[in-house]
């Protein structure tokens, strides 16, 4: 058995990408709430007042949109542990696991599948946000923010993978990822810049992966960090590469019924 | 002999609960196996221990030669599967469904194609083949999961009750195919029920299972033959002279008269009633009507233990309910 099979990281991947195209109704429903986060939540706060220590020029939309896309990222990267719950609950799990393909290459297939499906939603809410006026400082930086929204799909697609490991059911596993992803999103500086923040909060956004994630994002697409890219890539990097060592593993320990 | 399968001594635990107890068992090359028993009696557990889904308590098994704990890889090559439940993925189409899994199997396009189209011919889906699986029955569902078992070439196809839920139509089908599936792709079957009358119909050999061992293993003639013979009973005017007159003759090995009936047990009983008929005839006894019934393997399950299938199965579901819940608050970790 090999343990990696491109053949089969490849089939899983486009069965994924089938199931995602077809289901549209779901695509527009998972966009609809960063929309007006994007949209209300943005313009809202633009016109009530500034925060401080923002550079000229930009104002509250253009701060949000990178948050915003992480948030996308975060919310589709940790759902599309789902699929593995699905398939257990229909019983394609079986089908996948008693093929001669090693549990690492199917891990990594669903990883693959999870990232794109999140990858291509993030890349929807860029675009809607460019649409309503957000400007993007260059095309060097648009490179450089697609390097950012895949490290933090694939890290967070790894901890769904987790979580859809060790637990069965749906209910379960609704609770655990919002039990995650909301701290994970709102001490990410997606929302508000850090700079203000009281010390412990701000300890409590640096541990926070998502928040060099956003930082890094926002540094590619408006040109404004916290960090500086360099260590935004390498905290993502080794995150993303620990959170794919670790989804393996558990991944491993499943069993089917 | 050329053995496609080889159990010793296999067992399986979960927790306290034995589900497979110190099998032996030698499945020849070519045949058609039933495993035949009460739901909860253990051959999910043996089908699925063979096709390397759960690792034995201890013991050991060879599937087409290959080591199940050791090879797992290479059994899995050999093996094809269709479980108990659905396993399709119903938002593709039949013919994405055998696409995924052939390619799963390292097969390549020009194979793909050429066996997807064997496959779909082999079940009568072809007309099926681009419509998405949400839209099958559940006969044609189940055909479309013996169809993808067969996608590469297997040497074992194991068949976990394959015809639990379908109406008795379609239910001859699936026979139909699985007798021209070991026919004509020459593929060793093993198959799990609870019908009596499938392990009858379909099985070279029969192992009739009961709480987790084999209680008999035999040709299904042979397992009806050894229990006992055939009854034919018969409705007369006379009995009491009749069976009095027919108390002399060997051939009748047992016999009980109950108002106007008369109930003979005998060996080859289709071949008996003539000479009962003319017997009849020449004592001047008037035959009303005359009726010929077989052991069934029903009637074996009895034998061995003591109970019909049925009622074992009434209590079996309940324990599995109750275990299914337990290990459903547990997580589902066995």
């Amino acid at each position: 058995m090999k343990l990696i099979d491109f053949t089969a990281i490849y089939t899983i991947w486009l069965r994924e990408m089938k199931r995602f195209f077809r289901a549209r109704s779901r695509l527009i429903g998972s966009l609809a709430m960063p929309l007006f986060f994007l949209v209300f939540l943005g313009m809202g706060f633009n016109a009530a007042f500034k925060f401080s220590d923002m550079p000229p020029g930009i104002d509250y939309i253009a701060f949000l949109a990178p948050g915003i896309i992480g948030m996308v990222l975060l919310f589709n990267s940790i759902t599309s542990g789902m699929s593995v719950i699905w398939d257990r609950q229909f019983g394609f799990l079986k089908e996948i696991m008693v093929t001669p393909v090693s549990r690492v290459s199917i891990a990594l297939g669903k990883t693959l599948g999870g990232m794109t499906t999140a990858l291509l939603q993030g890349f929807l809410i860029l675009l809607i946000a460019v649409g309503i006026g957000f400007k993007i400082t260059g095309v060097l930086g648009l490179l450089s923010s697609v390097i950012c929204m895949i490290l933090i799909a694939t890290s967070f697609v790894c901890l769904g993978l987790i979580f859809a490991s060790i637990i069965n059911d749906m209910q379960g596993f609704h609770l655990i990822v919002s039990l995650f992803t909301f701290p994970i999103f709102i001490l990410s500086s997606a929302l508000f810049p850090l700079e203000q923040l009281p010390l412990w909060l701000k300890y409590l956004t640096y541990i926070n992966p998502l928040t060099y994630g956003v930082d890094g994002l926002r540094y590619s697409l408006i040109g404004m960090a916290h960090f500086s890219l360099t260590l935004d890539l390498f905290v993502l990097v080794c995150f993303c590469a620990f959170m794919i060592c670790l989804s393996t593993y558990f991944f491993r320990s499943v069993e089917v019924n | 002999m050329e053995y496609a399968i080889e159990i010793e001594e296999l067992s399986k635990k979960f927790g306290d609960f034995t589900a497979v107890s110190n099998i032996n068992l030698n499945i020849e090359k070519g045949e058609i196996f039933g495993l035949l028993g009460p739901n909860g009696a253990g051959k999910t557990t043996i089908i699925k221990t063979l096709a390397t889904l759960l690792q034995p308590t201890s013991g050991f098994a060879e599937v087409w030669h290959h080591n199940i704990l050791k090879e797992q890889d290479a059994v899995r090559r050999s093996i094809g599967i269709v479980f108990q439940d659905p396993s399709v993925d119903t938002e593709l189409t039949g013919r994405e469904n055998l696409d995924f899994h052939a390619r799963m199997y390292g097969l390549n396009r020009e194979e793909r194609e050429r066996r997807i189209n064997e496959v779909f011919d082999l079940v009568e889906l072809n007309d099926r083949a681009k419509v998405f699986v949400k839209f099958y029955s559940g006969g044609m569902q189940r055909r479309l999961e013996i169809a993808r078992g067969l996608m590469h070439y297997p040497k074992v196809l194991f068949l976990d009750e394959p015809t639990l839920g379908l109406d008795a139509q379609t239910r001859r089908r699936v026979w139909a195919y699985v007798k021209r599936l070991n026919k004509e792709e020459k593929v060793t079957v093993v198959l799990t029920t609870h019908y009596m009358e499938e392990a009858d119909y379909l099985c070279d050999r029969v192992a009739i299972i009961d709480h987790g061992k084999i209680i008999a293993l035999d040709k299904p003639n042979n397992l009806k033959n050894a229990i006992g013979e055939d009854i034919i009973s018969l409705r007369v005017s006379d009995g009491g002279n009749f069976s009095d007159m027919l108390s002399k003759f060997e051939f009748i090995k047992e016999m009980k008269l109950h108002d106007d009936f008369l109930f003979l047990s005998v060996e080859n009983g289709e071949k008996m009633i003539p000479r009962i008929m003319h017997l009849a005839h020449e004592d001047g006894v008037f035959v009303h009507s005359v009726s010929l019934r077989k052991p069934t393997l029903e009637d074996v399950f009895l034998h061995f233990t003591g109970r019909t299938i049925r009622e074992q199965e009434a209590s079996a579901k309940e324990q599995n309910r109750m275990k299914a819940k337990a290990s459903m608050r547990m997580g589902g970790k066995r």
